[in-house]
């Protein structure tokens, strides 16, 4: 096995799609995933990218990482911008204006831009079918604003407008399950990934891709200087998340739930928070609170894959 | 052969769509844009008309997946009316500044609260200054006309930019007219196929969209404003051509009946043709009145508009928008702004009519006029006079 990790990254390709040389921050988890999720998708591909993080650190005019297309428009519209894209090639193709060729088309955007405010875009977007993927980079707040809460901020995390005080615990809120409500829309396939395992990711970005239909990647997307921890610690927070059950790995294939890593147990969740400086203020009663619902939802989604696998 | 027929303006703005061979159309219901997009909606399900047909979830994505579909390199489509306009408001600007030729019917309504679904331009004005090309119709055939006209403008390589063609909500909308459709085969001639010059496509990367920092930004909006203006040009080319083929003729500005004189009334939108009416009654009685209509709203046509008004000692102009606490109506303060530096200037006075569908008759247009003339002459305590306002 141990010659596995000197083989394996051989048959990933060498061409970087998201070149370097961009602005993100030392340790971006995110810039990690679409690093990796541009290798999935190849040459053939255009990329809708919403506003955030990604947006600002690969396109400052007159630079680009970008060596697929790409566009950037707005916040919270990236999905509808897919679907004109989808339609329009589709159209062209039928037309003969362009070659008939498959061309993957893309949605990226950040934890904000897909569960808060582009929310209903991207809700359209699945209700109507469009063959495309959607990829969400959750680094579970506001990063590029200054880590202000999202909908997908965990349960007692401090950000800047959720913060720890006298009078509060930080995010009083549990995070959107984003890929359940993707789910609900019906669409063949949902999947959660993480770059800390690559392999995995560059497996599930592939096949959303090629899932005739609407798909959506969640993807966590560590990040050191929102959540207040060290830049090298990137690769092994994102593993702990999956570890402890916080983040699951699993995918929804025509609704059936399939989990892509079982630990036989199940790490404690402190060994994931005590590592950030975003829980640092939580007491013993709320990290049992976590500890519970963590177990609690890991054990729902474990119960789903064994039943649909029966 | 051209072929005359009776239709409803926003089902005739739908066949000229279609004639106009459009690819993509993403469009959200609203009143009383409605029958424009059920038509075209219609037109795909019946195989009349090869285009994508993208029934979204709100104006927002209207024109955002308008956004994607134009930047595709296919010919987009799109219509919608009052709060939708509200709510496509930031994805307009994105439109214009990426250079996307994307064609829009606006069937102008009045803005909440109170709910209005009725006609007015409280809806235009907010999205005055989005960088689109705006072009006022006034009848049936002019929205025809002038929605083929706007897919060859904004489609010229010289411009790439989007256009609206604005129509008042109910007025024209919903009315049947008398309407000539010109043949397949001319208008095929007229807008050449669609050829977007960097489209996204894996062939040839392109970074769409980039973010622009102080050092830059600056030089991208002057070559947006520089760009917007020169499309007169083309626009001006554009109606010439359609004048010389389908024998129909438009002008930035349209004068009726200003000979000799010295009183001009100065409308926008299909009011307009009601305002003829009562510039022909007041004619009849021997006062020496004349129309102003401007057709072309962006961009401004300063020049045809300094021309058409050169002999006028008083321009009344009425609006059918407020600027609430500013100056007065919103077209009037462009036309004074448009005299400020001339050096024999006409009085301007301003009325705001015609708000939430509120209907101004003939009769009701003689009493604009007059009461402008009484006003230049003796001045007025306000800013500018609400027509037939109660309270």
């Amino acid at each position: 096995m141990e010659k596995y990790a000197v083989y394996v990254p051989k048959l990933v390709t060498k061409k970087e799609n998201f070149a370097p040389g961009h602005r993100a921050c030392i340790g971006c988890g995110e810039a990690l995933a679409v690093r990796l999720a541009c290798k999935a998708l190849g040459q053939n591909v255009i990329v809708a990218n919403a506003t955030g993080c990604m947006e600002i650190v690969s396109s400052q005019l007159p630079f680009t990482s970008w060596r697929v297309p790409w566009i950037h428009t707005l916040f919270e519209n990236t999905a509808a911008v897919a679907s004109g894209v989808e339609s329009a090639l589709k159209m062209l193709m039928k037309k003969g204006r362009i070659a008939q060729q498959d061309i993957a088309v893309v949605a990226m955007a950040g934890d904000g831009g897909t569960s808060d405010i582009g929310l209903q875009a991207l809700s359209g977007a699945m209700e109507r079918g469009h063959n495309f993927l959607y990829l969400c980079f959750d680094n579970e707040a506001y990063m590029n604003t200054g880590i202000q809460r999202s909908s997908a901020t965990p349960f007692g995390a401090s950000t800047t407008t959720s913060p720890a005080g006298k009078m509060s615990m930080g995010q009083f809120t549990w995070k959107k399950n984003m890929p359940a409500i993707a789910a609900a829309h019906n669409i063949p396939y949902v999947a959660t990934a993480c770059p800390s395992y690559p392999f995995d990711l560059l497996a599930k970005v592939e096949k959303g891709a090629k899932t005739p239909g609407p798909a959506y990647v969640h993807i966590l997307s560590v990040c050191p200087t929102g959540w207040r921890c060290a830049t090298d610690l990137s690769i092994k927070i994102g593993r702990l998340a999956v570890e402890t059950g916080i983040f699951p790995l699993y995918e929804i294939e025509n609704g059936r739930y399939k989990l892509s890593l079982d630990p036989p147990k199940l790490r404690p969740v402190t060994d994931y928070m005590k590592l950030q400086g975003r829980f640092r203020h939580l007491s013993e009663d709320l990290i049992a609170k976590i500890q519970k619902r963590v177990s609690a939802e890991y054990a729902e989604i474990k119960e789903k894959a064994v039943a649909d696998k029966e | 052969m051209a072929k005359r027929v009776g239709i409803e303006v926003s089902l005739a703005i739908a066949e000229a769509a279609k004639l106009a061979n459009t690819d993509v159309v993403a469009a959200y219901p609203i009143t009383p844009q409605t029958h424009i997009v059920e038509h075209l909606a219609k037109l795909v399900a019946d195989g009349e008309l090869d285009a994508a047909y993208i029934p979204v979830e709100s104006e927002h994505s209207a024109m955002s997946a308008c956004l994607g579909a134009s930047a595709t390199g296919a010919r987009t489509f799109t219509a919608t009316a009052g709060q939708g306009l509200e709510l496509m408001h930031e994805v307009l600007y994105v439109a214009s500044s990426m250079q996307l030729p994307i064609v829009m019917a606006v069937a102008n309504r009045a803005l909440s609260s109170p709910l209005s679904v009725w006609g007015d331009h409280s809806d235009v004005m907010a999205v005055r200054d989005t960088g689109w090309i705006q072009i006022f119709v006034e009848n049936g055939q002019e929205a025809v006309d002038n929605v083929l006209c706007a897919f060859r403008i904004g489609e010229d390589p010289k411009v790439l930019l989007p256009v609206m063609v604005h129509l008042d909500g109910f007025y024209l909308s919903h009315v049947i007219e008398p309407v000539l459709f010109p043949e397949q085969s001319l208008v095929d001639k007229f807008i050449p196929p669609y050829k977007y010059p960097m489209p996204l496509h894996p062939d040839k990367p392109v970074t769409m969209g980039a973010f622009g920092p102080p050092i830059i930004y600056t030089e991208t909006k002057k070559a947006q404003e520089v760009n917007l203006r020169a499309s007169k040009e083309v626009i001006l080319q554009c109606w010439a051509e359609f004048g010389k083929t389908f024998k129909r003729h438009y002008s930035p500005i349209e004068s009726y009946r200003t000979e000799g004189a010295k009183v001009l009334l100065l409308t926008m939108g299909s009011f307009s043709e009601t305002a003829m009416t009562a510039i022909d009654r007041m004619r009849e009685k021997g006062k020496e009145v004349g129309l102003v209509r401007i057709r072309l709203w962006r961009p401004f046509p300063f020049e045809e508009f300094r021309q058409a008004v050169s002999n006028a000692e008083t321009i009344v102009v009425v609006d059918r928008a407020l600027s609430f606490g500013g100056p007065v109506g919103p077209v009037c303060s462009e036309v004074r702004s448009a005299l400020y530096d001339e050096k024999q200037k006409p009085k301007v006075v301003s009325f705001v009519a015609g708000l939430g569908g509120r209907d101004i008759t003939p009769a009701g247009f003689e009493e604009i006029v007059n009461r402008g003339i009484e006003i230049s002459q003796k001045g007025s305590e306000n800013e500018f006079e609400i027509f037939g306002v109660r309270g």
